[in-house]
């Protein structure tokens, strides 16, 4: 069965099936990035933008070596969003790239909802790298695979996010995918950066870290983004990282605990150095199924008829 | 229903692999460098069937690869149906060996030209030998097999089903008649 | 020019006037009968058989955006007039939110010039302070005496309690009310209600407390001042009970709601359409429902559109960035007597309070007796047509509604103002 959908906008809504289809086609791709070539033919002839309004490296890159992998065209385009804003409109800038007659857009943007409206303007396949606040699907989606891959199954598993869930879309994507595969999710973090009735989507809150720790099978820590302590969200990085941060005696009450981050690391402040380098971490598992993820994305819209 | 007629039996088909087997082993003097390759689906048992009778014939234990050509292939344009992809498992290297290709059925020969692209994207195997259990004919591009199981000539109207134990629950190939539009 | 305007149903709650199937005679706009017309009137007048259509004391929309100076690509004076006429409007109050701000007798001289000679009465709200900036007051005897029926820094609330309490004291010398825009804003840097909706749709929120902080605070100084304060576009449920209350004190507080904010709800934000982005934001089926309350027990005083034009090019920004507000001139007497009437929610007299009477009290503009002798100012309203909203068809210079394309039952047939008639998509002098 193919995706119920032609694009990947979020993971809010998806069903079931298509999660499952895209985790075991990632292991396809996983397979692949073992070769001594790590490339294949399948999406020859297509040609794919990454349209990137906001700088993201990681992101970029990895979708970027996902398309190369499959052959495809690819093409960058990134500008940041401010300046878009005083020039060419989104809707004029994406009428001109389909009519030089492509295929996908993967977009990544700061204002939420902007790769919907693309999917109303164009016709190509839109995979959303991130819009704002929203939602960041691959990146939940290598989170489960690692996870999977770790566990062996998502059903059951007890999984915390940590820190400003309520500015994050790798937090938003991961409660909504985790929950439809049966897993039980919580959040920690500063009461501020707790979205206010997020217990509605089915989740568990707590403040209190070493409970998230004592409790659970994963956590996974979130990038704080340091804007937000101009926001007043918390009162300094010291105070976040002694109450939140990661260290190696609080993982002393949860020897077997797993521990995910999306990258950058703040090294000290979310996490400490030593848990960040250590053996509960599978953070650079993490970046390597990223591409197989995307990979398993790109192929499975990309051959769809 | 569609018609179809049994053209190969249980015992038949196993004939045919212990004569493939043999055949194998006296073409390359012996076993030494081989290695076998399943194609995904039933490829994969024909070759696990094959290194069984081959241990038999030389006290000798090949190596077992599984392909999968999904990703090479070249209908995605055309088919109307997305292909499920599934895992590779060759966890050997492939340089310098021998290699044995096994397929059920040789048609157009578009399967067997993925087939090819996807093993020099792992290494650069010595010579490549092909194995097919029913050549039916059709062929759209300069292949033929090294070692045959059993000629069909068909009609584009026909197909030909290979059932095996393994998946199917039986041994038998059929001939079938399709539906002409 | 002799009109007749023949069998209809002439109401007027506020002179008690509630009369079936009769005629009115126009002379020049003037009312010289009402009753049975002389037949021999007949053949030398216009007449319009109006088979019972209704005509009730001319409806004044007191929140609208003319955007003239400043964005006369969105809205000017005259086109902002012209929706007005074919919503079924004789009189608008435009906001003072334009460029620059409606801070001195020259700009409302400008828009007093401007809308002379037009069906609708256009009168100008003034700035509380000058340039909106919420730092010092704007010359509001000066502002009084051009003609300014009330003060307002709307698209914010006034900034400090401090200038709040200048303004209505200040404004007591002339009665004046002041509109507020309720808003802190400091809350308030969303895009959307705050709510799960929000998160789930990764929107920036804004908290609804936001606005009932600006509401407790302006019905603590009205009742400290004894200024008179007007909440503009009413929301939520809890600054419809401080309202409440206030009035059960006597504090002196009136309020108003917009057709969006009794029509729909938050969950339209799913679609990202910008179209469903005003402030402030469209709440939850619970703030709705306590709207409605309000509208009923009197709590909510006026219905009122805050048509705001926003060019395409801006509407069609991503979400976050798109600018508030829809244009609701010409949906507005759809909206309520479909949502409203025709459910049983407001009487065809609590209508006509809501949309012609009280604005018109509050802002001290004449209501029509439909005396003999007097101007003729009259909206003509078909309660039973149903109809569908067809942006193309709209005077408005711009095009940002949510409501393209909506069934409605009941709208404005036409109305008469200053000597003219709009009718049938047209203006015609009599």
């Amino acid at each position: 069965m193919p995706l119920s959908s032609r694009h990947l906008l979020g993971l809010q809504g998806v069903p079931k099936d298509d999660i499952q289809l895209i985790l075991e086609t990632a292991n396809t791709f996983r397979e692949v990035l073992e070769r001594p070539i790590k490339k294949v033919p399948t999406l020859q002839g297509k040609t794919i933008v990454n349209l990137f309004y906001e700088n993201s490296t990681r992101t970029r890159i990895s979708f970027e070596l996902a398309e190369k992998r499959l052959s495809s065209d690819t093409i960058n385009f990134s500008q940041s969003s401010s300046s878009v804003k005083k020039g060419e409109s989104l809707k004029d800038t994406i009428r001109n790239i389909e009519a030089m007659k492509i295929d996908m857009i993967i977009i990544r943007h700061s204002a939420a909802g902007t790769p919907h409206y693309l999917t109303k303007i164009c016709n190509a396949n839109i995979i959303n790298a991130g819009d704002g606040i929203h939602e960041h699907p691959t990146q939940a989606l290598l989170d489960m695979y690692s996870l999977k891959e770790r566990f062996g199954k998502l059903e059951g598993l007890k999984v915390c996010i940590v820190g400003d869930v309520a500015h994050s879309r790798v937090a938003l994507s991961n409660i909504y995918g985790l929950i439809t595969m049966g897993a039980k999710v919580s959040v920690c973090g500063p009461s501020t950066m707790i979205p206010r009735f997020i217990e509605k989507l089915g989740v568990n809150v707590t403040y209190d870290i070493d409970e998230a720790i004592r409790d659970n099978d994963v956590l996974n820590v979130l990038r704080i983004q340091l804007e937000r302590k101009a926001g007043g969200y918390f009162p300094s990085l010291r105070e976040y990282a002694k109450y939140f941060g990661i260290t190696q005696e609080r993982l002393d009450n949860n020897k077997d605990i797993t521990i995910l981050h999306p990258g950058p690391i703040n090294r000290g402040v979310e996490i400490s150095s030593e848990v960040a380098d250590g053996n509960n971490q599978i953070i650079l598992h993490q970046v390597t199924n990223g591409v197989a993820i995307r990979m398993a994305v790109l192929y499975l819209l990309g051959t769809l008829n | 229903m569609p018609d179809q007629i049994k053209v190969v039996d249980k015992l038949g088909l196993d004939r045919i692999l212990t004569r493939i087997s043999h055949e194998i082993l006296e073409k390359n003097k012996g076993s030494e460098n081989l290695v076998l390759m399943g194609m995904r689906t039933r490829g994969e048992f024909l070759a696990a069937r094959i290194a069984k009778k081959i241990k038999q014939i030389d006290e000798i234990e090949l190596p077992l690869g599984i392909l999968d050509v999904t990703l090479y292939r070249d209908d995605f344009r055309t088919s109307l149906k997305q292909p499920q992809v599934s895992v590779s498992n060759i966890t050997f290297d492939i340089n310098g060996k021998d290699i044995i290709l096994i397929d059920d059925v040789l048609f157009t020969g578009r399967t067997v030209r993925s087939a090819l692209n996807a093993l020099m994207d792992f290494g650069r195997p010595a010579s490549i030998q092909l194995f097919i259990l029913i050549d039916r004919g059709h062929r759209e591009l300069p292949i033929r097999a090294d070692y045959v199981g059993k000629n069909i000539p068909t009609s584009v109207y026909q197909e030909i089903k290979v059932k095996m134990e393994e998946i199917d629950g039986e041994d038998s190939i059929y001939l079938v008649e399709l539906n002409k539009k | 020019m002799n009109v007749i305007l023949k069998d209809i149903n002439l109401f007027n709650p506020l002179s008690k006037i509630d009369q079936k199937k009769v005629s009115i005679l126009l002379k020049d706009g003037i009312i010289s009968k009402i009753g049975n017309i002389d037949s021999k009137e007949f053949e030398n007048s216009e007449v319009f058989e109006l088979d019972s259509k209704y005509v009730v004391p001319g409806f004044i929309d007191m929140h609208v955006h003319l955007r003239e100076p400043g964005r006369e690509d969105e809205e000017t004076i005259v086109t902002g007039s012209n929706a007005a006429a074919n919503g079924g409007f004789t009189e608008i109050a435009c906001m003072p939110n334009t460029s620059p701000a409606i801070d001195s007798a020259e700009i409302i001289n400008f828009i007093k010039k401007h809308s002379t000679k037009h069906l609708v009465n256009v009168y100008p709200i003034a700035a509380a302070s000058l340039g909106r900036n919420g730092e010092v007051l704007s010359p509001i005897a000066e502002l009084f005496e051009a003609g300014a029926v009330a003060l307002s820094d709307d698209g914010v609330a006034i900034k400090t309690s401090s200038l709040l309490r200048k303004v209505l004291e200040y404004s007591k010398m002339y009665d004046l009310p002041v509109i507020e825009h309720c808003e802190d804003e400091t809350l308030s840097d969303g895009a959307m209600n705050e709510g799960i909706n929000s998160t789930q749709l990764g929107l920036p929120p804004l908290p609804s407390v936001s606005e009932d902080l600006i509401v407790s605070r302006d019905i603590l100084m009205a009742e400290y001042t004894g200024g008179k304060i007007h909440i503009a576009h009413i929301s939520t449920k809890k600054s419809i009970q401080l309202v409440r209350k206030a009035k059960q004190k006597g504090i002196n507080i009136t309020a108003e709601v917009t057709p969006h904010h009794f029509t729909l709800t938050e969950d339209y934000l799913k679609s990202y359409d910008t179209n469903y982005k005003m402030n402030p934001p469209l709440r939850t089926e619970e703030d709705v429902n306590a709207v409605i309350e309000g509208l009923k027990d009197g709590t909510i005083d006026c219905i009122v559109s805050d048509h705001a034009p926003h060019s395409i090019e801006e509407k069609e920004e991503e979400f976050q960035y798109a600018p508030n507000g829809i244009i609701g001139l010409e949906t507005m007497i759809g909206l309520s007597l479909s949502e409203l009437y025709h459910k049983k929610i407001l009487s065809l007299k609590e209508i006509v309070e809501k949309l012609s009477i009280n604005p018109r009290n509050i802002l001290k503009i004449p209501v029509p007796q439909f005396s003999i002798g007097e101007p003729a100012n009259f909206t003509i309203l078909d309660l039973d047509s149903v109809w569908t909203v067809d942006i193309s068809k709209f005077k408005s210079k711009s095009r940002n509604t949510p409501f393209d394309k909506r069934l409605l039952s009941g709208k404005s047939f036409g109305v008469i103002n200053n000597n003219q008639m709009f009718i049938d998509d047209s203006f015609v002098n009599i």
